[in-house]
């Protein structure tokens, strides 16, 4: 693997994650429990999108065969993808889709504050603007956690069944694979075990300060780095790509 | 003029082509027809959302899904502030979501089509909202100063929205045949029912009366209908669309358009709640509401629970 390769598979994977995490917020539209909050949904499906394209964009470019961010996005199919597999389970009810947004800003956050640095340009420049729009998705995910966990019974137990569900899927965030290794070296990736730390703890803050049990670390799901996927993702890219897919010559 | 006291105040007022204010004496039937026009008005906003939405995650580019999101947004934006405005009338926006349930209040017949292809999603935008701005353009001098200035804001973004759907439907005439066939159909099923948003003609209109004594409403149903009809031929003949109406003639005369006979038994049977999407529309808004009950409680008891907290 040379070194434009494995940046070229890095940046997909931070560019796949944002575009099924926003994806999974998009459907959300005309269902949210109150006017303001279909509205915050979607805009953080908005922000997740545009940051895909950034990044599919420079991906497509480090690829090098005249692809697009859009070939990117609508002609590769499931084991070709690198998102996060929390990203792509189907959004439940609203205590899941919180619980799930509140787990990914977090992470979010602490990985675009290191990435910001990055020894290459074009991923600090994009993870800058990233870190703006994430602070502001942490702080909303983490409200609604107070709210819903300190709000009735059952929403509190909404979102503990929410928080135990997902945590199996928290464990594949971070595992690295030969290019994170290949790119630390060079500062340009960031070691997910250092910011490991800083996620439990927040997390666990977040977690008490919401009355919510932090479940035991068990069984973790793995492998969306070398593009092993759930079955959920087949039925996102399936919906996703049907346009590009059916009319493989038109262009919109 | 200061703050309103009696009803002839209020007529002076509107006499004047002054605003009306929330806090303005005004008559109970205006009052009325207000909050019968702006709620009508916020929910077709919303219930809009829903055959747009249809489209977000099947949208064939990024830039085409971000532009639709941000859309159905604005749209969700614009009910927000509407119902805000017609809050000022003293009833509040559990009232009126529970008044669309029960069917007592409407929403625009229009979003009981269904959004079957993509081409339809650049057919809502252009013909849908540009039907919709020709209406807000002349609701910008509403005597009603809330719902006024809400017009003024809603219409910038609506101009943006018939742009983006016009530009929706030439990039797709000037791709393959199946996509120039894929946009005429949307055309073909949209046209009709666009002009049907402006209401039956002047003669049949029963809320015509009042409006127009209250300046509420500026322009009747036929001359809106007329100015979009007007604006929106050219539109299509630039891109290569047909209108599917063969009476469509220019008329030197009356320097405007004469078109063919609105099928207004169609219209009738819509809006009395006989369309494809009526039940569906209700049903998920419905649905979508109790399913959100549990988040409002608790969104309630938190807030009580931290005022208490605060109050100690």
């Amino acid at each position: 693997m040379t070194k434009q390769e494995a940046l070229y598979k890095y940046v997909l994977r931070l560019g796949d994650h944002a575009l099924i995490q926003g994806h999974r917020l998009s459907e959300w539209c005309s269902k949210g429990p109150i006017l303001e909050e279909d509205l915050a949904l979607t805009n953080l499906a908005l922000d997740n999108i545009g940051r895909a394209q950034a990044l599919l964009k420079y991906a497509a470019e480090l690829q090098g065969l005249g692809n697009t961010e859009d070939d990117l996005a609508y002609k590769r199919g499931e084991r070709e993808f690198y998102n996060s597999l929390m990203s792509e389970l189907p959004t439940g009810d609203f205590a899941f889709t919180i619980a799930k947004q509140m787990l990914i800003s977090v992470f979010e956050y602490f990985q675009f504050t290191a990435l910001s640095h990055s020894a290459d340009e074009t991923i600090a420049g994009i993870a800058a603007k990233t870190l703006k729009e994430v602070r502001y998705h942490m702080m909303h995910a983490r409200d609604w956690c107070y709210r819903l966990g300190k709000g009735t019974e059952e929403s509190n137990r909404r979102l503990q069944n929410a928080i135990n569900e997902l945590w199996m899927f928290t464990g594949d965030l971070f595992e690295m694979n030969d290019e994170d290794k290949m790119l630390e070296v060079l500062d340009i990736a960031i070691d997910l075990n250092e910011i490991k730390t800083q996620f439990d703890t927040l997390v666990q803050t977040i977690l008490r300060e919401s009355d919510i049990r932090i479940p035991e670390n068990g069984y973790m799901q793995t492998g969306s780095k070398k593009g092993i996927h759930t079955e959920h993702l087949g039925h996102v890219l399936t919906e996703m790509q049907y346009l590009q897919r059916a009319y493989p010559d038109a262009t919109w | 003029m200061d703050a309103v006291h009696t009803i002839s105040d209020f007529q002076h007022k509107i006499d004047s082509d002054l605003n009306i204010e929330p806090k303005d004496v005004m008559p109970d039937k205006y009052r009325t027809h207000l909050i019968r026009q702006m709620s009508q008005h916020a929910h077709s906003e919303v219930i809009g959302m829903q055959p747009e939405g249809n489209w977000i995650t099947r949208a064939p580019s990024l830039r085409a899904k971000q532009i639709l999101l941000a859309k159905i947004q604005d749209e969700g934006g614009h009910g927000l502030y509407l119902y805000s405005a017609t809050e000022t009338l003293g009833i509040s926006r559990d009232e009126l979501i529970q008044q669309l349930h029960e069917g007592k209040a409407k929403y625009s017949n229009i979003f009981n089509y269904p959004a079957l292809t993509w081409a339809d999603i650049g057919a809502i935008g252009w013909l849908v909202d540009g039907a919709a701005i020709v209406n807000q353009v002349s609701l910008q001098r509403t005597s009603y100063g809330p719902y006024a200035r809400a017009m003024f804001r809603i219409c910038k973004e609506e101009s943006f929205h018939q742009r983006q759907g016009y530009e929706i439907m030439a990039n797709m005439m000037k791709g393959t045949a199946a996509q120039r066939e894929m946009a005429q159909d949307a055309m073909n099923r949209w046209w009709w029912p666009s002009l049907m948003m402006f209401g039956p003609h002047d003669s049949d209109s029963p809320h015509t009366g009042d409006a127009f004594q209250y300046k509420i409403k500026r322009k009747s149903n036929d001359e809106l209908r007329q100015k979009f009809i007007d604006k929106t031929v050219q539109q299509a003949e630039v891109i290569g669309l047909t209108i599917p109406d063969p009476s469509l003639k220019w008329n030197e005369e009356k320097e405007s358009y004469d078109h063919g006979e609105i099928n207004w038994d169609e219209f009738k049977s819509v809006i009395s709640g006989n369309g494809p999407c009526n039940k569906q529309r209700m049903d998920h808004h419905i649905k979508y509401h109790q399913e959100g009950a549990w988040v409002r409680e608790a969104v309630n008891a938190y807030a009580q629970r931290t005022q208490r907290a605060e109050a100690n």
